[in-house]
This record gives C-alpha cells, structure tokens and sequence, in this order.
C-alpha cells in the first residue's frame, strides 16, 4: 500500500519560499496569481495489509516525524 | 568538568566547541557519536553546528531521532546542563526540549557573517559571566535560523525572562535592521524552563581566541565552567 504524505506549512505562518515563487512567475509574465505556497510530497510505501493499519501508520509517522506540527499541517492519502 | 560533545553525520562545528571547552576547562570533551546508545558520565552536553543528516527533512529534524538523543533527552530532563549551537538549536526544537523552531531565513539567504546581539538575560550558567544587555560581536552561519512560535509561547518566554540573546545594530538596539534572519521578536536564543537547556544561533565558538578576531564569546565557556565548579 502507498501513503502520500503532503505537507504544508499552516495558515499563517510566513512561507517566503512560497512569495518568492509568487514574483517569480509575476516577472515572467503570468498574472493574476493569488498567493503562492510551497510545500512538499513524501511517498511511503507499507506493508499494511488494509487501509486503516496504513493510514494509522501514516499517521504517527507525520506526528513524530514527517511534519512539524509548530508550523506545518499534514494531510495523508492512501492509495492501494 | 567531564562534558561531551555529541557528533553527527555533518555535524562541522564539533571539533571548534571542543577547543573552546577544553580552552575554558582545561579539560578536553569527549567526543559521541551519534549511534551511541548511552553516555558517558558527564556534567555537560554540547549540541554542535553543521548540517547534521545534510539538513534533510527539516533542519535537526533526523539527528532529534538518532540513537544517542534518547540519552541526551533522560540526563537534560535530569538536570544537565545542555548547551545546542545553530544545527544544535534545531534539534532541540526539533526534539521538543525547547520551544518553537528554526524557519528559513526571512530573505532566503545563507548568511554568514557577523551579528551584535545583547544579552536578555544573564541569571543562568551560560550568561552568567555577562552583564545584562551587554552587546556581543558573534558570528552566524545559517540558512534556518529565523526563530518562530506561536504569540502565546513568545509571550511566555518573555515574561518568563527565558530569552537569552535578541539580535541587535552595533549600538545594541533592538529592532528590525538589526535582525538578520527575521526571527520573532529578534530572538537569538533561549532558555528552557529550568534555564539548564540553551539554545542559540551565533557561534560562541568561533570567538574565544584573539586569533579569531573577537573572544566575546569566551565568556559562555568561562561561566560555564565556573557555574558548574559550584
């Protein structure tokens, strides 16, 4: 089974990455661009035999690991 | 003083922090690595610079989870005194033994160069031998080290007088140009609860000899040492 982990920092925090990407494609000549905010994709692959085993897997893995949850919200998809 | 200097896989600061322990105590630290699953009997435990683990995931996120830091977490909540310089002050926020973490620099550059920043606070045994708001000349080297957390937690820290170090001009004022990385509040370190844990961004290290150019930062080592004699 495959957890795909997205990562993202929370509303609210300052995400300067994510405004320089936002001027960036500003100065290439895309307009109407909103905010911009980067984040990131983690991949897992498990042995879980059912969806629930995975995504509880998935889970803890984020809270001790994965994402910071002082500035960062995840969110966990499972495909199988 | 029997202290230990734990390295990690890109840790680049451990051998400069031995020198200036062993300048200041006359004793030389031993050095940890990183898969080691207990310590040594010691009174103080350094967290060096670098770029443990290459900065992967997040800054001090992989070395908060290697094997020795479950040593080093048990004798800090016993008491020790842990001192964690730039890399070593992200993972111990990494690690949750202090406060809030390290953000990419506000303007996305790798600074290295050197910073002012004044004492907050000097009632602990690694300010100790500072006046209070004395300015330091301290050098920094990072690319996270733009200190957030929540309001509630600053202000915390604030009223708590756990801020050790903000950020300052060369005058010694407080205030946005003379903060280099963004950091809330202009913070450069801090301590935790107890104040036997601090954290900071400049490298004490890097100025503890004349050759260095500077030796402000010889004075951590020194009350350190003499603190820890009591």
């Amino acid at each position: 089974m495959k957890a795909k982990v997205h990562v993202m920092l929370k509303n609210g925090v300052l995400d300067p990455q994510g405004k320089a990407i936002e001027h960036a494609l500003a100065s290439l000549g895309f307009e109407g661009i909103g905010e911009v905010r980067q984040g990131k994709i983690i991949e897992l692959e498990l042995d879980a035999s059912d969806r629930e085993t995975a995504e509880s897997q998935a889970e803890q893995m984020c809270q001790r690991l994965l994402a910071n949850t002082v500035i960062e919200d995840y969110s966990i998809d499972i495909e199988e | 003083m029997r202290s230990a200097v734990i390295v990690f896989p890109g840790s680049n600061c451990d051998r400069d922090v031995a020198v200036a322990l062993e300048r200041a105590s006359g004793v030389a630290p031993l050095m940890v690595w990183h898969r080691e699953t207990s310590l040594p009997d010691v009174d103080f435990i350094v967290l060096p610079g670098g770029f443990s683990y290459g900065d992967y995931l997040r800054g001090g996120a992989i070395a908060a989870r290697s094997p020795v830091m479950r040593d080093v977490e048990a004798r800090a909540c016993d008491g020790v005194p842990v001192l964690g310089i730039c890399n070593g002050f992200q993972i111990l926020t990494e690690i949750g033994l202090l406060p809030g973490i390290l953000m990419r620099n506000a303007g996305l550059k790798f600074i290295c160069s050197d910073v002012h920043v004044a004492v907050a606070d000097n009632q602990s045994a690694f300010t100790g031998a500072y006046a209070k708001d004395q300015v330091l000349r301290i050098p920094v080297a990072h690319n996270e080290g733009n200190y957030f957390a929540n309001p509630e937690t600053l202000d915390a820290l604030e009223a708590e007088g756990r801020v050790a170090f903000r950020y300052t001009t060369t005058c010694g004022e407080v205030c946005g140009t003379g903060n280099p990385n963004g950091s809330a509040r202009n913070i450069a370190g801090i301590f935790n609860e107890t104040r036997t844990i601090l954290g900071l961004m400049p490298h004490p290290e890097r100025v503890v000899d004349p050759a260095h150019g500077g030796t402000d930062g010889a004075g951590l080592f020194d009350g350190l040492v003499k603190a820890l004699a009591q």
